[in-house]
């Protein structure tokens, strides 16, 4: 009974004695937060997918909060809802941003696009694009290893049967990840409203592109005839303005010799 | 050489994590990056330095002296519980960067069966003050070497060709039980 009765007054004594403390503690060493930052935070995603560039969801928070606007600062996944649920909080009226995907602009699949090589190492994109510029005959082109599957948050990206990678647009965030994995920088953000893209990454000449893929640009110029001012050729290479939207773009879909400019 | 010996012991010879099996659940589930398998570790040997030197103080002060080692089990755990918490508040207000790099780890060790382990061995063993320390101070050094060789080990796994079965969970077993068997290889090291 005595026994029972020390067990009883020590363990009350001790459990006493450290919730005191912890209580003096959490009054003493309180750390103020900015209501406002745990109000953004907690409208962001927090996934701390790191898309925003900052390192995590509460660090976005904490720079919108301490800038007052949004000006340079996005939440890709979150999009527009988010942003505007946040300039809400802070009470200014956000930009309508533009919803914005994923495209992997090369249509090299394993038949159209020739290998000049047998590659059989490490079985990454960053690993095969480091052996001699790659084992595909095009310099430019998907790898098709997947790197871009392998870094995206979303499942959004599925390895293809023809060696390519493919978007669900559904699940894709453009949150920029793939982007920036992929060693080639094939893939790009085109808004959900622009359906025609060129699927050509190659700065290559004529006869250099002919030998590599059937499928690749050649900079020939019909799109830029065909559709004025949608489109313009750099560096041997046709580029849509998306700005102009589909209906400008669309006429040079069918006119492309080598079928590189497609409708998704 | 006594102190020596007991650093050797916990941290090497009988590795809380490798030959124990303490700590098991970081051990597979922060190995993944070798930079964040060390923050851990530094992390824990934190805690179990200091959880050495007051569960120490608990037990000798109070419990013995009052004949209740038999609740060393509860009153370990309280205590264990609140210091973490207290120090994970005090990193919090005097440095937010080593919260950053630090403090989201506290909260996973305070549940950490390898502090109890360390503490109540520490009581079973009997140690002297510092002996409790320097056997703190090797459990932690020891989780941090067995945390950083499966996190190296790890990462290289990602470019391996593992059978399609195998991936993620059971290879990582297999390979925890690798390491363990290695590190039965140092039993012989110290005789007695």
């Amino acid at each position: 009974m005595n026994l029972f009765l020390i067990a009883l007054v020590t363990m009350g004594g001790l459990g006493l004695f450290f919730a005191s403390v912890l209580a003096v503690a959490s009054e003493k060493l309180h750390v103020e937060e900015d209501p406002k930052v745990l109000a953004v935070s907690a409208a962001l995603p927090g996934l701390n997918c790191g898309a925003c560039g900052q390192a995590g969801c509460h660090d976005l928070a904490e720079k919108i909060v301490a800038q007052g606007d949004l000006t340079g600062l996005n939440c890709p996944p979150g999009g527009s809802v988010v942003m505007d649920e946040i300039a809400e909080i802070l009470g200014i009226t956000a930009e309508a941003g533009i919803k914005k995907r994923a495209v992997v602009k090369c249509g090299g699949t394993k038949e159209l696009a020739a290998a000049r090589a047998d590659y059989q190492g490490v079985k990454t994109c960053a690993a095969a694009e480091l052996v001699a510029g790659g084992y595909k005959a095009c310099t430019y082109g998907c790898l098709g290893f997947g790197d871009c599957v392998a870094v995206c948050p979303f499942n959004a990206i599925k390895m293809g049967e023809d060696g390519l990678p493919h978007v669900d647009e559904l699940k894709c965030t453009a949150c920029g990840l793939c982007v920036h994995a992929c060693p080639r920088k094939i893939i790009e953000l085109v808004p959900c409203s622009n359906r025609v893209v060129v699927s050509c990454n190659s700065k290559d000449k004529v006869a250099v592109v002919r030998k590599a893929c059937k499928v690749g640009c050649i900079g020939c110029n019909l799109c830029v005839k065909n559709a004025p001012g949608a489109y313009e050729i750099k560096d041997n290479l046709a580029r849509v303005d998306y700005e102009k939207g589909d209906a400008a773009a669309e006429p040079a879909v069918a006119k492309c010799p080598t079928k590189c400019i497609v409708k998704l | 050489m006594d102190l020596l010996l007991i650093f050797i012991s916990a941290a090497i010879v009988n590795n809380f994590v490798l030959s124990m099996f303490l700590g098991i659940c970081p051990f597979l589930g922060v190995s993944n990056k070798l930079e964040k398998a060390l923050s851990m570790g530094l992390a824990t040997t934190f805690v179990m330095v200091l959880a050495a030197m007051v569960t120490w103080l608990i037990n000798n002060l109070i419990l013995v002296p009052f004949g209740l080692p038999f609740l060393q089990y509860v009153s370990f755990i309280i205590v264990i519980a609140s210091l973490v918490q207290f120090v994970e508040m005090f990193i919090k207000k005097t440095s937010p960067a080593l919260y950053r790099s630090l403090g989201i780890f506290l909260p996973l060790i305070t549940t950490n069966c390898a502090i109890l382990g360390l503490a109540l061995l520490a009581a079973l063993r009997e140690y002297n003050f510092l002996q409790s320390v320097t056997f703190g101070l090797a459990a932690g050094v020891g989780f941090t070497l067995a945390l950083c060789i499966m996190a190296g080990i790890r990462e290289e796994l990602d470019l391996a060709p593992v059978p399609e079965h195998f991936k993620g969970a059971p290879i990582t077993l297999i390979i925890a039980g690798l390491l363990a068997l290695a590190f039965m290889g140092f039993a012989g090291l110290i005789s007695g």
